[in-house]
């Protein structure tokens, strides 16, 4: 099911082309990941679809409507955004920087109060409840934002988009496969539509089901890990020759 | 975070104490019992309880409306500087210091030097209106799409109040030496000769900027995440800054008309809450509400009873205890600034 349409859309920033006409669909059920250099467009495209960005032209359909008709509350109900850094620098604690995900839902206060703690456990946050959020890791803000926004997706009237703009990029190792399997998990079980920017080659061609190579504001190439991480495509997007890799039980390419 | 079971009971009593103490302090002696039956007779319009009628008269001249004055504009004040700091996502946010006050001040010292005779309701608009444009300037000046800079800010608040301050100057050169023994006093802040026309006014901007904040709390707090962050959550960015905006030169603007430039309640009473109770607006604008009067209250009372038979502007009293107290944060933050 296509849940976001996007049409001929280009981006202009400060009269400079950063998006060219693009055409892209988004499905439920799939996480996409946005690829290419610094530069290359992938962040404009994410704000885009947030509608942080005007658009110089085309249009972008969520569910079948232009989304800037969509109005704020219901928009917000079924699209997210986890932003790359979150600066928060008064002391809340992290139950309530969670709760603010509440403020599109309709749920008594007892309600909201269950959700919340139904989410720091998905997280594995429960510990940190009480803690005051400056304070945490990087990792640790990284994964409160995360339950902030999908508590805010827990009315979602449709399959619900999530966009995450670099999520790992704060992340140890260990916690970057986490946040990356639980985005599939969503996808795959609970048919989010799940939108990712990714700098990692191998952590998209390992949780991807879609990707999305952009170069200089443009599409270059989309499809499966396989049909598109080939050498030619990263010699010419990435100026880089890459090695790949073969791994016992990995259907999917690895390169270094 | 949790309210402290004694909090409530502790501030409400608090502030009934204050109240007491702020009308049976003064030049004329006047027993705690002779006050409380003389408010008495006052609430109820009735004869109740025998006072001296000069007590009675300056109980109900005097002293209830400096008391009411005192503690509105206090609640004000602090609810002002709460939202502010939320708006700007800064905790050094203050109507005072970045200049807002000052702009209200220049509204009202225009409107009563230009346009003598001009009743308190005119003052208060003027100063509404000039908070408001001073507000606007500094935010334009100041915020950025990742907050606002601590250092434009204050700077911008420097300027704002040297502009003010200069425009205030110039007023004096033309004011007679009635509206010139009423400037010197809008810039030193003071709640002596409190009338009564100044109090409805003011209990009346605050209900108003009470309700209208408490209903902005849960936005208040997901705008501190940032202005991308609160419209994803789908809150309406643009009307809701516009809209406390708004409400904070309303505050400011008839609090400075009634009591002149009164510093450091709105940078110091949000800054202890959040100490206690935590950031979240939904408990921290009630509680500063109530600590702000009372504090402002007692800055009264010293003002009255330090010098006496003579008096400080409140404005001083609040400066010397806040002013040292901007100090200490700017130390706090020092490392972050730099």
């Amino acid at each position: 099911m296509i849940m976001i349409d996007i049409k001929h859309v280009s981006v202009r920033i400060k009269h400079k082309p950063v998006l060219t006409n693009i055409n892209l669909h988004i499905k439920a059920g799939k996480v996409t990941a946005l690829l290419g250099p610094n530069g290359a467009g992938k962040s404009t495209l994410l704000k885009s679809l947030c509608q942080d960005n005007q658009l110089d032209a085309g249009q972008i359909m969520l569910a079948n409507s232009p989304i800037q008709d969509w109005d704020r509350l219901s928009l917000a109900k079924n699209l997210a955004v986890l932003p790359q850094h979150a600066s928060l620098t008064f002391p809340f604690e992290v139950h309530e920087v969670v709760a603010m995900g509440l403020y599109p839902l309709t749920l008594s206060s007892k309600q909201g109060m269950i959700l919340i703690d139904e989410q720091l456990e998905l997280l594995s946050l429960s510990a940190l409840k009480h803690r005051s959020y400056p304070t945490l890791s990087g990792g640790e803000k990284q994964r409160v934002q995360l339950a902030r926004v999908l508590t805010q997706l827990q009315q979602a009237t449709q399959p619900p988009v999530l966009l995450l703009d670099e999520p790992t990029s704060a992340l140890d190792l260990a916690q970057q496969h986490r946040v990356l399997s639980l985005a599939r998990s969503l996808a795959h079980q609970q048919d989010y539509a799940v939108v990712v920017v990714l700098h990692d080659l191998n952590q998209a061609s390992r949780y991807a089901d879609e990707l999305v190579i952009l170069e200089r504001g443009q599409i270059v190439s989309q499809g499966s890990a396989k049909s598109t991480l080939t050498p030619d495509t990263i010699k010419q997007v990435w100026q880089y020759e890459p090695q790949f890799i073969n791994a016992p039980g990995c259907d999917t390419p690895l390169l270094y | 975070m949790q309210n402290p079971p004694w909090l409530w009971p502790g501030i409400l009593g608090l502030l009934a104490i204050t109240c007491l103490l702020s009308i049976v302090t003064g030049p004329l002696q006047i027993t705690p019992l002779a006050s409380f039956n003389a408010v008495l007779n006052w609430a109820t319009h009735l004869d109740l309880a025998t006072v001296a009628p000069h007590e009675q008269l300056v109980i109900n001249n005097v002293r209830l409306p400096r008391t009411i004055l005192a503690m509105t504009v206090g609640a004000i004040l602090a609810q002002c500087g709460a939202v502010m700091q939320g708006l700007f996502r800064n905790p050094l946010a203050d109507p005072g210091i970045i200049g807002v006050s000052s702009g209200a001040a220049l509204g009202a010292a225009i409107c009563i030097v230009l346009l003598p005779g001009s009743g308190e309701y005119t003052v208060a608009f003027s100063a509404f209106i000039a908070g408001l444009i001073t507000t606007l300037i500094v935010y334009r000046l100041a915020s950025s799409p990742s907050g606002t800079s601590v250092v434009l800010l204050l700077l911008s608040g420097v300027a704002i109040a040297a502009l003010a301050g200069a425009g205030i100057g110039l007023l004096t050169y033309l004011a007679d030496d009635m509206a010139l023994r009423d400037l010197t006093l809008w810039q030193m802040g003071s709640i002596a000769g409190a009338q009564w026309q100044y109090v409805s006014l003011s209990l009346l901007a605050l209900l108003l900027i009470s309700w209208q904040f408490s209903r902005s709390s849960t936005a208040l707090n997901a705008l501190l995440l940032g202005e991308a962050e609160a419209r994803h959550l789908g809150i309406e960015v643009d009307k809701l800054k516009l809209r406390l905006i708004v409400l904070c030169a309303i505050g400011v603007g008839i609090s400075v008309a009634a009591t002149g430039i009164i510093g450091f309640i709105g940078l110091v009473i949000p800054h202890l809450v959040r100490m206690v109770i935590g950031p979240d607006h939904k408990r921290l604008l009630p509680i500063s509400a109530v600590l702000g009067a009372i504090t402002l209250a007692l800055a009264d009372i010293g003002a009255r009873s330090l010098v006496a038979p003579a008096e400080l502007p409140v404005g001083l009293v609040t400066a010397m205890l806040g002013a040292p107290f901007f100090i200490f944060m700017l130390l706090k933050q020092k490392n972050r600034l730099i």
